[in-house]
């Protein structure tokens, strides 16, 4: 495994995240002869759709599905393509001079970028009900995680809540595994049809539309699908029940979902633009068609730059890898951009029609009263909104009010609710109102990882002075 | 709340506010404890209400536990070791520790 003792003073590109579209970033990059490293989170490369490739416990090929299996190719793509991969390695700074700031086993270091492309991918769009806190209520990504890396089943009365692709193939994938599931309560209104129509053409011409149909298909034969305008997680000191429509259904795990957004915190805090998404009700990078941000020398590939999922990642991470060979060696040779562009077109040819169709309710993402916004400090959407009524504009005053986005996880599961909460209470949009700004250290990073950081005598002596 | 799918891999055996925990070579410490049946990992600071593992993925920081006497270890990005010693912690007492 990479050590931080390993890693050099400069590269010519540093990826960050190990996903599909760092993954195939670090492949272009390495065989076109960048000296290149990929930084990784995780114990292993992947990502989160193609989390625990090479290490799965799930023997059976069948529970995951080959869409699964198709990130095994990208690893090894990437691994004799001659990138260095270091794995449990924190990037917690990045800034516009390209400096990365990152931790390995607890030893820090500095690393001074010539190009970075940013590949921090998606994180699922918080899901603010009543109870949602509550040991036994989990996020559906991340019971998925536990079934690939670790070949975990839910079991006991599972119950799935919300809605989009992932908690249906989540869904389908447990069943696969043996498990059992009580109902889905669909959260999607009814109505996303209306939106969703006009786009069903082009879905229909998408590699998702005879996959998904198949999936609902397999899923609806044997879980009850009871569609809900209202859910509570209900329990005192961990979940015991699930409210919906004037019902009560007991349940040892609430497996929630709606949607992934981008992870905007790395390239916010490296001070790259971002804009209002109204169609995916999330904030995205302003980039330009090789995915280079406003900062020069630093992209922003794969769902990070705007969800279109996993394959489209890939071939993002390729156009800021080719971008990237050309501003550093001209003289190397690259893919053909036009065939990639090609490819990826026809990747986001069904996504107006998802997203439409997999828009959360307002009330979902705008919750009301007691409900908790923000996890780490426990600030409430009745909170949010009275100190909105009171004459706060943003999410940074209301920073400074309530200490909401001001825990560990750094906004990264309220963010986009209390811009929603602010917007929605002062009648104007959250493009208006913004995010949250965001400051390194983007992960948390202890004042030992810190001293670990090598010092110059020169420096040395500047301090002793 | 989870079962193992297949009961392969390396046998790691690790210690969760001391008592005995068995868990496989693969896992990380979240995935471990929510193995054995430990749905929550920590008390919060501001309330003192218990939190378990929710995103597993290193964002929530909802599974913060102390790992060989380090405080606040996301348990969802540190893989098992053999002989560690997990303790769940509790609120504003020990967040700092």
């Amino acid at each position: 495994m990479t050590q931080a003792s390993d890693l050099a003073a400069h590269y010519d590109l540093v990826v960050i995240g190990g996903g599909p579209a760092g993954l195939a970033a670090a492949a272009e990059a390495g065989r076109a002869g960048l000296s290149t490293v990929l930084f990784d989170e995780n114990p292993g490369v992947g990502g989160q759709i193609y989390r625990a490739i090479t290490s799965t416990p799930v023997a059976d090929r069948a529970i995951l599905g080959e869409d699964y299996r198709a990130g095994s190719d990208l690893v090894a793509e990437a691994r004799t393509g001659g990138a260095l991969i270091a794995n449990g390695a924190t990037v917690w700074s990045l800034d516009p001079a390209r400096l990365v700031g990152v931790s390995i086993a607890g030893q820090a270091r500095l690393i001074q970028a010539g190009r970075v492309i940013v590949a921090t991918g998606s994180l699922e769009r918080p899901f603010p009900i009543p109870g949602w806190t509550l040991p036994g209520v989990m996020s559906a990504g991340g019971a998925q995680t536990l079934l690939k890396a670790q070949g975990l089943v839910p079991d006991g009365r599972t119950v799935m809540a919300g809605g989009g692709p992932l908690l249906w193939l989540l869904a389908a994938q447990i069943l696969r595994a043996g498990g059992r599931i009580e109902a889905i309560l669909d959260t999607m209104p009814r109505r996303n049809w209306l939106r969703a129509l006009p786009h069903l053409p082009d879905f229909l011409l998408s590699p998702y539309a005879a996959k998904g149909v198949k999936l609902l298909r397999e899923v609806r034969a044997r879980v009850p699908v009871i569609r809900v305008a209202e859910l509570e997680a209900v329990g005192d000191d961990r979940l015991r029940e699930v409210s919906f429509n004037g019902r009560r259904l007991p349940a040892d795990l609430l497996l929630l979902h709606q949607g992934v957004v981008p992870n905007v915190n790395l390239a916010m805090a490296a001070g790259v633009a971002h804009e209002w998404n109204a169609r995916q009700l999330c904030f995205q990078p302003v980039l330009d068609e090789d995915f280079n941000s406003s900062v020069p020398g630093i992209a922003v590939a794969g769902d990070g730059a705007g969800i279109a999922g996993g394959t489209a990642a890939a071939e993002r991470g390729r156009i800021a890898a080719v971008a990237a060979i050309r501003a550093l060696r001209p003289s190397a040779p690259v893919p053909d951009l036009q065939i990639i562009r090609q490819r990826l077109q026809r990747e986001e040819m069904g996504r107006s029609f998802l997203d439409w169709l997999n828009r959360p309710a307002d009330s979902f993402r705008q919750p009301e009263g007691d409900t908790i916004v923000c996890r780490c400090e426990e600030v409430t959407a009745g909170q949010v909104r009275a100190v909105a009524d009171l004459g706060c504009e943003g999410p940074n005053q209301m920073k400074a009010f309530m200490r909401c986005g001001m825990g560990p996880c750094q906004g990264r599961l309220c963010g986009l609710t209390v811009t929603e909460l602010i917007a929605d209470q002062r009648g104007t949009t959250p493009a208006e109102v913004g995010y949250y700004r965001l400051r390194p250290p983007v992960k948390p990073i202890t004042v030992a990882e810190f001293a670990s950081l090598p010092i110059a005598e020169g420096e040395r002596l500047a301090v002793e002075n | 709340m989870f079962k193992r799918l297949a009961d392969s891999g390396k046998s790691v055996a690790l210690t969760v506010d001391g008592r005995p925990v068995d868990c496989r070579a693969g896992d990380t410490v979240a995935a471990a404890l929510l193995a054995a049946g430990v749905d929550r990992c920590r008390t919060t600071p501001v309330s003192g209400a218990p939190r378990g593992p929710y995103c597993l993925m290193g964002v929530c920081f909802d599974c913060l536990v102390t790992i060989d006497g380090v405080g606040s270890r996301q348990a969802c990005l540190v893989p098992v070791r053999e002989g560690m010693a997990v303790e769940t912690q509790s609120g504003r007492r020990e967040a700092g520790r």
